[in-house]
């Protein structure tokens, strides 16, 4: 019930009622998402999508840091994994 | 997909895996509280390669499984009378009420649809203005921003045939609730990830200083999970209370502002009856007066309906983490997916189903 899936926003449209809606698009699969609750959110973020609607923009800082710190768990020998895919 | 496949590789899990085996030294039982989260457990295996000292037991964050019998009786009354249009998640359609399902209900010519999102129930009210149309609110923080959403826009938009049935729990007292519970077992908690995504997650650090447990905020994917995992096992042997935040490529400790505020202007918090638990004080939202007319609890007299559970079914004591799905004698045999007695062997998220699809008997 909680999925959470993300995405890429391609398009930011304002909607008649003023909230922004949009195009994101789910590894090629394209759906129009509310975008209210993330009003920071540009073209090329990824957005987490919850039924119809973005909840947050993730943050590709954060992701990045998280596998740093995988890498410092000293266990990462020949698996290049530094970088997220 | 980016942000989805690099989560899934084995050998990052493996890595984590590792760190985790070097510091968990004495026995610890740990508690996932999203059934998704159950789910990925289950599915990616983590839950047979964690060393034997480490528990982990699936809590209530289900939320086809909470909602109560007789709430599933209300829907299906809605469902029945003409010119309805009753809309709902997939999920719900197969959880038996007391006498049928809502997929019977359609089967024998009642209007139930299932969307996809509350919005496209709100444009089902909008087309079919000569139909009452009912959406099925149902869900935990995560999905009440959409909900909300919907109530404001029909309210906004003048959509009065619009009315949704609010089925909505919340987390941090249902935490609490099995945590002052005297045969609580849990030393620490997967908090789940999309639900503080929307909340945040100040109201779970009282929670942790007062039970003394640590609360590591985690996301859905195997090596999010697997570092959730490591992250409460290390605070557990370090003698370390508190939350932290596994899933800080969403989670801000203040949430999501926006979301919050639509919540808030549209829910109030109320007690709520919790399948197989019983009432848990201010563990739901339903909507503030100003919204009542959306409220298909009144508008179609369905409050009064009450029901009785099946005494076969134990998805109470599971769903607080007191047993495993396996330890129900019902469980494979008189309660199956295809027969269920109780919400957890139906839904996609419950303890029960998930065992019974990847073969965990014990």
């Amino acid at each position: 019930m909680c999925l959470g899936v993300p995405g890429r926003v391609e398009r930011i449209d304002p909607n008649a009622l003023g909230f922004a809606t949009g195009i994101v698009s789910f590894g090629g699969i394209r759906k129009e998402i509310c975008l209210a609750y993330v009003p920071e959110v540009k073209v090329g973020d990824y957005v987490l999508v919850h039924v119809g609607f973005a909840l947050s923009t993730i943050d590709e800082a954060e992701a990045a840091a998280m596998f740093e710190d995988l890498a410092q768990l000293g266990e990462l020998e020949g698996l290049d994994a530094q970088e997220p895919r | 997909m980016k942000f989805v496949d690099e989560y899934r590789q084995e050998p990052e899990v493996h890595c984590v895996l590792e760190a985790l085996k070097r510091v968990a030294i004495h026995p610890w039982t740990i508690m996932e509280i999203c059934g998704g989260q159950t789910h990925t457990l289950l599915r990616s295996g983590i839950d047979r390669m964690l060393p034997e000292t480490v528990t982990i037991v699936h809590g209530p964050g289900c939320p086809v499984c909470v909602t109560p019998l007789e709430q599933i009786d209300r829907a299906i009354a809605i469902a029945r009378r003409p010119g309805t249009i009753f809309a709902s998640f997939g999920d719900m359609l197969r959880v038996p009420g007391s006498g049928t399902d809502l997929l019977a209900v359609k089967a024998n010519g009642g209007d139930v649809r299932i969307v996809y999102s509350p919005l496209d129930a709100v444009k089902l009210a909008s087309a079919n203005p000569d139909r009452e149309v009912v959406f099925f609110a149902v869900g935990f923080e995560t999905t009440a921003p959409a909900n909300a959403m919907a109530v404001w826009q029909a309210f906004h938009g003048g959509v009065r045939n619009f009315s949704i049935l609010s089925s909505h729990v919340l987390v941090p007292p249902a935490m609490e609730a099995i945590l002052g519970s005297p045969e609580n077992r849990i030393q620490g908690f997967l908090a789940a990830g999309h639900v503080c995504t929307v909340m945040g997650y100040e109201e779970y650090e009282p929670i942790a200083a007062r039970y003394r447990v640590p609360i590591v905020v985690t996301g859905f994917e195997p090596l999010d999970l697997m570092q959730g995992l490591f992250m409460t096992v290390a605070s557990l042997e370090a003698g370390r209370i508190g939350v932290e935040n596994q899933y800080s490529r969403s989670v801000r400790r203040e949430g999501n502002p926006e979301a919050r505020r639509m919540i808030d202007e549209v829910f109030e918090v109320c007690d709520r009856p919790w399948r197989g638990i019983g009432v848990i004080p201010k563990s739901g939202y339903r909507l503030r007066p100003a919204y009542a007319a959306h409220d298909a609890l009144t508008r179609f007299d369905v409050a009064g309906i009450s029901a009785v559970e099946s005494p076969l079914c134990i998805a109470g004591t599971i769903m607080q983490g007191i047993k495993k799905p396996g330890e129900c004698a019902a469980f494979g045999g008189r309660c199956t997916p295809e027969h269920p007695l109780g919400a957890p062997m139906v839904s996609s998220e419950g303890a029960c189903a998930a065992y019974h699809r990847y073969g965990r008997t014990a």
